[in-house]
C-alpha cells in the first residue's frame, strides 16, 4: 500500500488569474526581499485584491530558510489570522511557508516534530504556492526542509497535510531567471526526477512523472539557460518538469544525492541544486557497482541507448548528466568550487554525519556501510570515478 | 524448528541476532532508545532495549505496564508478518500508518541504516509464523 498525493495544478500562462477566483478574506504571503524589490509581490497583491483578499506579505526568507525564520512568520501569522498562506518564490520561499502554515495551524509543535506518522487537522487556512524557479518542485510536496545554522545542516519533515492546496506553475515568473540559478534549479528538478526513479519507494505513478520530468530537462534545460526569456517554450517545459519532478519524488523519494547535497551544501553554502547534481553521477555509479538499480529503462526512455544491458544504459546516463552539467557551466567535483582540500578534509566527518542522519537517505537503493560515505565524498572532491 | 512469533522464544532469538550482527553493531553505534512492538489484533507485546548496537533485553509479554518504552510501534499480526519476512519497509509502514508510531519518527528516520539492519536482524530468526 502506498499513496499518491498531488496539489491542484493550474499551469501556463495566466495560472496566477485562478488567484481573481479565490474565496477568502485575508491572504499572508511569504516570500524573499529579492522578489518582493522586483515587483512579484506587488504583481501577486493585484490578483488577490481582485479576490476581494486583505494582503499582508513577510519578505523576510533567505535563501535555505532557518527555523527561527518560520517562527517570525508564525508570529505574524497568528496576529494576522489569515485563511490562505501563498509561498511566493523558489524552495526557500515555498518551505518556509509550509513550516509557518503547519506551526501556525499547530503551535504546539515543534519543527522538527512535523512528521507523516500523525494528523495535523488543519483547518485554519488553506496554501497555494507559487514558484518563480524552475527546479524544487516543493510546490507539489509535503516536504519542508529548513536550516539550522548552528548546527550548520538541515532538518527535513513533511506531513501529508502540508502538501499545497493549489500549485499555479506560471512559466511567466520564471523566464528572467538568470543563466545560473536556470542551471543550478533545473538540474534539482532532474535530480528529483532521477532519484526518484531509482529510489526503493518508486512506484508505478511516480515512474511516468520521473521519465517524463527527465526527458523535459534533457530536452528544454540547455536551451532555457542558453535562450533565457527568449525561448518561452523552453521555459514553459520547464517549469512543468520542476512540477513533475516534484510530484516524482513527492509520491516516491529522493536518494543519496540529496543526504550528500543537503550536507555539503549547508556545510559551505552551495545552492541546493547544484550541490544535489554533482554528487548525483558520483552516487549513480556507486549505485550501479551494487548491482541492484534501474537505471536502464530510464537511459533507454531518454533515448540514450537501446541496450538492455543495465549497466550500459547506467553509464551512459552518467555521461549524459556530466555532459548536461559541462554544457550548464556547472562543476563536476568540489575542486572546482573554491574550497581547498584541507578545508573540504576537516569537514569530512561532520559531512558524514550529517548525510546519514538526513531522512533523504532512506530509501536509497543502496545504503553505504563503513566508511563509504566518507569515500564518496572524498572521490567526489577529486572528481574520481566511483570503483567501489 | 523455528521460534514462534510473538513468543519469549522468538525473543531471545531476536537478541541473539542482533548481539550476534556486526554490520547493526556499526549501523546502531549511537542509537539509545527502547521499543514495544505491539500486535495490535492480540495482547501480544515485544519488548526491545536497543542500546549502543546491542541489544540488552527483549522481552515477551501481555503487560502493557512491564515498561514505558521511547517508542511503541503497533501493527497488526498480518502486518507484523510482512515485516518480519521483509516484505513491508517498515518505514514506508509507519508513513502509510500500517505500522502506527507513538514516538519521534525523526529520530528513526535519522538512524535509518541502524532501522535496516534491525529489520534484517530480524529476517534472519527462523521464524514461525
Amino acid at each position: 500500500m502506498w499513496f499518491f498525493s498531488s496539489p491542484h495544478i493550474i499551469f501556463g500562462e495566466d495560472a496566477l488569474d485562478h488567484l481573481d477566483e479565490l474565496p477568502g478574506q485575508r491572504a499572508f504571503v511569504v516570500t524573499d526581499p529579492v522578489l518582493d524589490r522586483l515587483g512579484f509581490t506587488e504583481r501577486i497583491g493585484r490578483h488577490l485584491a481582485a479576490a476581494g483578499m486583505d494582503v499582508q506579505v513577510f519578505a523576510q526568507v533567505e535563501p535555505d530558510p532557518s527555523i527561527q525564520t518560520v517562527r517570525r512568520g508564525v508570529e505574524e501569522m497568528a496576529a494576522y489570522q489569515p485563511d490562505w498562506i501563498v509561498g511566493l518564490g523558489g524552495g526557500s520561499s515555498m518551505d518556509a511557508a509550509k513550516g509557518m502554515w503547519a506551526l501556525y495551524e499547530r503551535p504546539d509543535l515543534e519543527p522538527e516534530e512535523i512528521s507523516p506518522v500523525f494528523d495535523l487537522n488543519i483547518c485554519k487556512s488553506r496554501m497555494v504556492a507559487i514558484p518563480t524557479t524552475s527546479g524544487t518542485g516543493s510546490e507539489a510536496t509535503m516536504y519542508v526542509v529548513l536550516s539550522d545554522p548552528k548546527q550548520k545542516c538541515k532538518i527535513s519533515v513533511g506531513n501529508r497535510e502540508l502538501i499545497p492546496t493549489l500549485a499555479l506553475v506560471d512559466p511567466s515568473l520564471s523566464s528572467q531567471l538568470p543563466p545560473r540559478i536556470t542551471a543550478d534549479t533545473g538540474l534539482d528538478a532532474l535530480t528529483h526526477a532521477i532519484e526518484a526513479y531509482a529510489a526503493n519507494f518508486h512506484n508505478d505513478y511516480s515512474d511516468a512523472l520521473a521519465l517524463k520530468a527527465s526527458q523535459l530537462v534533457f530536452d528544454y534545460l540547455p536551451r532555457a539557460y542558453e535562450q533565457g526569456a527568449a525561448d518561452r517554450e523552453a521555459r514553459e517545459k520547464m517549469a512543468n518538469a520542476a512540477t513533475l519532478g516534484g510530484l516524482a519524488f513527492g509520491n516516491s523519494f529522493v536518494g543519496m544525492a540529496h543526504a550528500l547535497g543537503h550536507s555539503f551544501g549547508s556545510y559551505f553554502h552551495i545552492p541546493h541544486g547544484r550541490a544535489v547534481a554533482l554528487f548525483l553521477p558520483y552516487v549513480i555509479k556507486y549505485t550501479v557497482n551494487g548491482g541492484v538499480h534501474r537505471y536502464g529503462p530510464l537511459a533507454r526512455s531518454l533515448r540514450l541507448t537501446d541496450s538492455q544491458d543495465e549497466t550500459t544504459g547506467a553509464c551512459l546516463l552518467i555521461d549524459a548528466l556530466r555532459n548536461l552539467e559541462r554544457r550548464l557551466g556547472q562543476p563536476t567535483a568540489i575542486a572546482d568550487m573554491d574550497i581547498s582540500a584541507v578545508e573540504f578534509e576537516e569537514s569530512l566527518e561532520i559531512l558524514c554525519a550529517h548525510a546519514l542522519a538526513d531522512s533523504s537517505i532512506l530509501a536509497a537503493p543502496r545504503m553505504p556501510a563503513g566508511d563509504e560515505l566518507a569515500r564518496l565524498f572524498l572521490y567526489a572532491f577529486e572528481g574520481k570515478e566511483i570503483d567501489f | 524448528m523455528g521460534a514462534k512469533f510473538p513468543s519469549q522464544a522468538w525473543a531471545d532469538a531476536m537478541k541473539e541476532s542482533v548481539n550476534s550482527s556486526e554490520s547493526y553493531a556499526v549501523a546502531a553505534k549511537n542509537w539509545e532508545g527502547d521499543f514495544y512492538f505491539v500486535v495490535s489484533d492480540s495482547d501480544d507485546l515485544i519488548y526491545m532495549d536497543l542500546w549502543h548496537g546491542q541489544c540488552r533485553d527483549a522481552v515477551y509479554t501481555t503487560d502493557p505496564a512491564f515498561k514505558d518504552p521511547e517508542f511503541k510501534i503497533s501493527a497488526k499480526y498480518d502486518q507484523w508478518v510482512k515485516v518480519l519476512q521483509g516484505k513491508l519497509d517498515p518505514i514506508q509502514g509507519m508513513m502509510t500508518r500500517q505500522l502506527k508510531l507513538d514516538g519521534n519518527l525523526i529520530k528513526i528516520m535519522q538512524n535509518v541504516k541502524a532501522a535496516q539492519e534491525l529489520v534484517g536482524c530480524a529476517t534472519n530468526v527462523d521464524t514461525e509464523f
